[in-house]
Formats: C-alpha cells, structure tokens, sequence
C-alpha cells in the first residue's frame, strides 16, 4: 500500500514495478487512496473492533475481559431481540415484495411517452426526497388518535377497533405502509430505467412472430429487466432490513427491529451493552449473507469494470 | 368496457385505454403527495379546527401561528443551523475526495480497480447501526462526541460510495479525446483532471451535489448517537424531541415537517431531470 516502499520492493516483484513505477499509475494509487483510507478507518476498522466488543463483557466506557459466546447466548434468550428479529423479517418482506410488485406495475404503465411525464417524475421523487425521520413524524400525526386522518378514516369505515399508535400490530403494518409509500416511487424509476434500455426491435420481431403480451412480458420484458430487478430488490433489501429511523419515530421507541435493538443495548441502556454489541455483529453478518445470496445464487452483475 | 370496444372499435378503446391511464396516474401523484399536502394544512390550521371531528378538508382559516411559534423557538433555528452545516460540510468533503477517486476509476489503469470499487460500493451494503458502538468508543478517545465533525466524518464516509458511483458515471461520459489532448500538450494527469474535467463534468458535479446534500439532510442515525448536546442536533434528531415539547401541539409538530421538506421538495422540483438520471446512472449500466 505504501508508495514510498514501492522503490526498494519493485526489482523483486514484476506487476509492482509495473504498477509504481508507472507515472500514470502512482497517481491513481495516490488518488483513490484518502477515500480508500477514510473508509478503512471509519467502516471497516470500527467493524473489526465491534466483533472484539462483542467476545467481551466491555462497556461503553470500558474495555472488559474475554467472555466468549456469552453475550450471544444472553442475546437469543433475550425475547426482546426476538421481537426485533421478527418484526424485521417481516417488515422485510412485506415491504420489499409490495415495492417491487407495485413498482413494476408502475413502471410498465409509465413505460411510453404522454403528456405530463415531468410532474409524474416530480410527483415520484417528493417521498423519495423526504428525511424518513419526517414521513415518520408525519404519518405519527396521520395515525394519531385525536387529530390523524388515518385513524379518523379508519373509525369510520370500522376496520379497527383500537387506537393504531398503541397496537404494536398495527405499528408494524402502518411502517410497512409507509415505507412502501416512500420507496415504491424509486423501485419505479429503476425498474422504469431498466425498461428504456430495451430496444423496441425486439418487441416489434416477437409481434410479428405472433407472440401474444403474456409471451413478450415473460420471455422478453423479464429477463431483459433481470439486472434492474437484481439492483431494486438488493438496494431495497438490505434498506428494509437495517430500518431504525422507522421503527425509533413512527414507533415512538414503542416498535422493535434488530437495529433499535442495538441501539438500545450501546447507546441507552447500561446493562445491554454486551447482547447490544452481539447484535450488531449479527446484523453485519446476515447482511454480507443477503448481499452474497444476491450475487452469488442469483447471478447479479456487479462488474464496475471499464467496458 | 366490452361494450365501448366492440361498438367503436380501435378508436374508442384508444380514447379509453388513456382515460384509465391517466386516472392512474392521477392517483398515483395523488397517494405520493397526500402527506405532504395533508401534514401542511394541519400546519396552518387553528387547533380547534385540528382537533375537528369529522376532519375538515379544506382550511377555514388559515393561520400562520403555528409557524410563528416554531421559529420564534431558539433550538429549532439552532437545528436548522446544524442540518446546514453538516449537509454542506458533508457535501464540500465528499465531492472533493470522491471526485479525485471516481477520476482515478473511470480514466486511469491500475491493477486493484476492481478491489477498490468493491471496497468502496460494500459501504452502501454495510448496516450503519453495527458500528455505532466501537465508532463511539473511538470517537470519545479522541473527544470527537458532540462536534460537528464527528457526524460529518461519518456521513461522508457513507456517502461517498453514492458520490463516486455516480461521479464515476458521469465521467466517463465525458470524450477522453480532450484529455488526450491536454496531455500531448504536456499537462500532467493532475492538470488535465483539474483544467478539463472538472469543469466540463460540472453538471455531473452539480447533480451529484444535490444527491449527497440530501443524503447528509436526511440523515438520523450518527447524528442520534453521537451528538447528545441539544445545541448540536441537526433537524432529524430534534423533531421527532418536538413530539415531547410540544406534546398535544400537533400544529407546531406539522409547521416543523414542513419546513424542513419544504426545501428538499423545490430542489427535487427543478432538478428533477438530472436527479432522476442520476439516481438511475449506475443502475442501468450495472
């Protein structure tokens, strides 16, 4: 990694001599290196010393002895994390099955040229653009039981019976709608990206062959659009699963996910901080997992490579 | 609809098929704007027009109190500071590292790119929660807690794969010819990136700009963990605190909202084009 080593190490190693002492090359090293290191520093460091933290009986001000597996045994027992863990999966699911099937649908209408394609793009990008943290304090004040028009709507109509802010059920399913809400629009407009880049030929040689719309959708649109979908649904993913500003606000700290599980075990609660920590690790964990899963299993394309 | 299409055939199911269309689309930017439009006419609204049951649906008499109040409030002008000297830090020090590392990638060789691209790009993958503990840790060592920089150190870190990603994007749309060009004239890589690139990537630069802002404007999680001091807190921390100052004071609530969106919502407005090509830069290309 060191530039100024380059000169005593390059007789030994061919492809180093070629890499630094190569004018064009050192100055690339020296370009992409206070980015590369500031990310060492500040990602990847931090996640080496949390998986430390987590073997240990620490606390936030103080580094403790080896304890082994103890914080995670203590963290699976706790059923507060299995809350977190399930509500998790399911907000998971739910909202990024509903985004993509809806946003698919969307973008395959909006998939033509029409009049007013600049306010629907507009109108697209408003969620999209909101801090969550205010959808959440918005929607709070839509649920809410004295002034929410939600709950006003929903009292009327009689679909609930009980208060949405004070039923953790219903917590979760109102963060399922609004997430849904607030990202549908862009699963959109990358599935709807993903659409433009299909060459019209293609539709036109499989109308002429006689192929019917199902055959085109299934046997041209999908496997055409399979990259997008790939990017959508991993992005999408891995948002859904890390949610904490969700669930902290909407839910007034009432609603658990494995994120604000951590949170509460590091930053508010003194005695959590082991299990906290445990946590931590296991949501980096299975995260690396989902991504892997989409790259591996799935076959998603991450080449950033020149053409 | 049988009906319409067999008695006026192709003409009249083109008619309706766009009639359908755009009530779709007419619901579609209705249920994205709703909120918005909603939560603002709560914020103008006396209290006991709020508190309304059935609700109404136009405002009776607007009011502008409850923005009065909110910014006669000294912590929320003072949040709104720091949400500004935290996104615009933010931005200043992202597009400076990542316009000097998305050069490096999309014009220049060298062996490690695509280690590089993946270390950088896993950020966007990584769960920002799993590191809040040892970064606090690290943090307070260095007496970084309750400053701007340590909330500006972090969120940069985790913009900039957003910020070389699309910078990287934009850049290579660019035609290497000029650069070539300047460098048979005998400008060095440096020179050639800072007199030619730069500013004919402005725009780029520019669209990129706007992304990473709303990135660090929105941001909840560091600034929740690492500053504890009321007077550093940018908007995202202190609004959702609103709820327990102003407890049944759901106007002053909805006034705040709105004034923190409101700004995101014009720059979405008019750059909408550029966003848009810049949100789905990366996407598309894979």
């Amino acid at each position: 990694m060191s530039v100024a080593s380059a000169s005593t190490e390059k007789k030994k190693r061919g492809w180093f001599k070629e890499e630094f002492g190569n004018p064009e090359r050192r100055t690339a090293y020296y370009m992409v290196l206070p980015s590369l290191l500031i990310i060492l520093i500040v990602a990847f460091f931090p996640i080496l010393y949390g998986f430390v933290l987590s073997l240990t009986d620490s606390t936030i001000s103080g580094f403790g002895s080896f304890v082994g597996l103890e914080n995670y045994v203590e963290m699976f027992q706790d059923t507060d994390f299995l809350e977190g863990l399930s509500n998790t999966v399911i907000f998971t699911v739910a909202s990024v099955t509903l985004e993509f099937f809806i946003g698919l649908g969307i973008a395959l209408a909006i998939n033509r040229a029409f009049r007013g394609r600049g306010l629907v793009r507009a109108a697209v990008l408003v969620p999209w653009a909101f801090p969550t943290v205010i959808a959440a304090v918005m929607w709070r004040l839509m649920f809410q039981n004295q002034v929410g028009i939600i709950q006003y709507a929903a009292d009327t109509l009689g679909i609930i019976s009980e208060p949405i802010l004070s039923s953790r059920t219903l917590l979760l399913m109102g963060a399922i709608l609004v997430d849904v809400w607030k990202t549908t629009p862009f699963v959109a407009l990358l599935l709807l990206a993903g659409l433009q880049v299909i060459p019209a030929e293609v539709y036109e040689a499989a109308r002429v062959d006689g192929a019917n719309w199902m055959q085109r959708f299934f046997r041209i649109t999908l496997p055409l659009l399979k990259g997008a979908i790939l990017v959508a649904v991993l992005f999408r993913t891995l948002d859904a699963y890390r949610v904490y500003d969700l669930f902290w606000v909407m839910g007034n700290r009432e609603l658990a996910s494995l994120s604000t599980y951590v949170y509460e075990g590091v930053r508010i609660s003194q005695l959590q901080f082991g299990p906290g920590n445990a946590a931590a690790v296991f949501i980096f964990v299975t995260a690396f997992l989902i991504a892997l899963f989409f790259i591996r299993v799935l076959g998603m394309r991450t080449s950033v490579e020149e053409e | 609809m049988a009906s319409a299409t067999t008695t006026k055939e192709a003409a009249g199911r083109g008619t309706l098929n766009n009639v359908l269309f755009y009530v779709f689309l007419v619901a579609f930017v209705l249920v994205s704007v709703f909120p918005l439009i909603w939560i603002f006419k709560m914020s103008i609204v006396t209290k006991t027009e709020l508190f309304a049951s059935p609700p109404t649906i136009l405002p009776h008499t607007p009011t502008s109190e409850s923005y009065a109040k909110i910014f006669s409030d000294p912590a929320f002008q003072q949040a709104l500071v720091n949400s500004t000297i935290i996104s615009t830090a933010t931005t200043v020090i992202c597009l400076f590292f990542g316009s000097i590392t998305a050069y490096a990638i999309a014009r220049l060789r060298f062996r490690f790119k695509g280690t590089v691209m993946t270390l950088i790009l896993a950020i966007s993958f990584f769960p920002a929660v799993a590191i809040i503990a040892p970064l606090f840790i690290q943090y307070a060592q260095v007496g970084l807690i309750d400053t701007y920089a340590s909330v500006i150190i972090t969120d940069t870190v985790f913009a900039l794969p957003l910020t070389i990603w699309l910078l990287v994007a934009f850049f290579r749309e660019l035609p290497v010819d000029l650069e070539d060009a300047a460098k048979v004239d005998g400008a060095t890589t440096i020179q050639a990136f800072r007199k030619v690139i730069v500013p004919l990537a402005a725009p780029g630069v520019f669209t990129t700009a706007i992304l990473t802002f709303i990135h660090a404007w929105n941001e909840f999680l560091f600034a929740n963990t690492f500053l504890l001091d009321p007077a550093r807190q940018p908007v995202t921390v202190a609004i959702p605190n609103f709820a327990t100052v102003y407890t049944v004071d759901y106007g002053a609530q909805a006034a705040a909202a709105v004034v923190v969106t409101v700004p995101l919502v014009i720059l979405v407005l008019i750059f909408q084009r550029r966003i848009v090509s810049g949100l789905t830069a990366g996407a598309v290309k894979g």
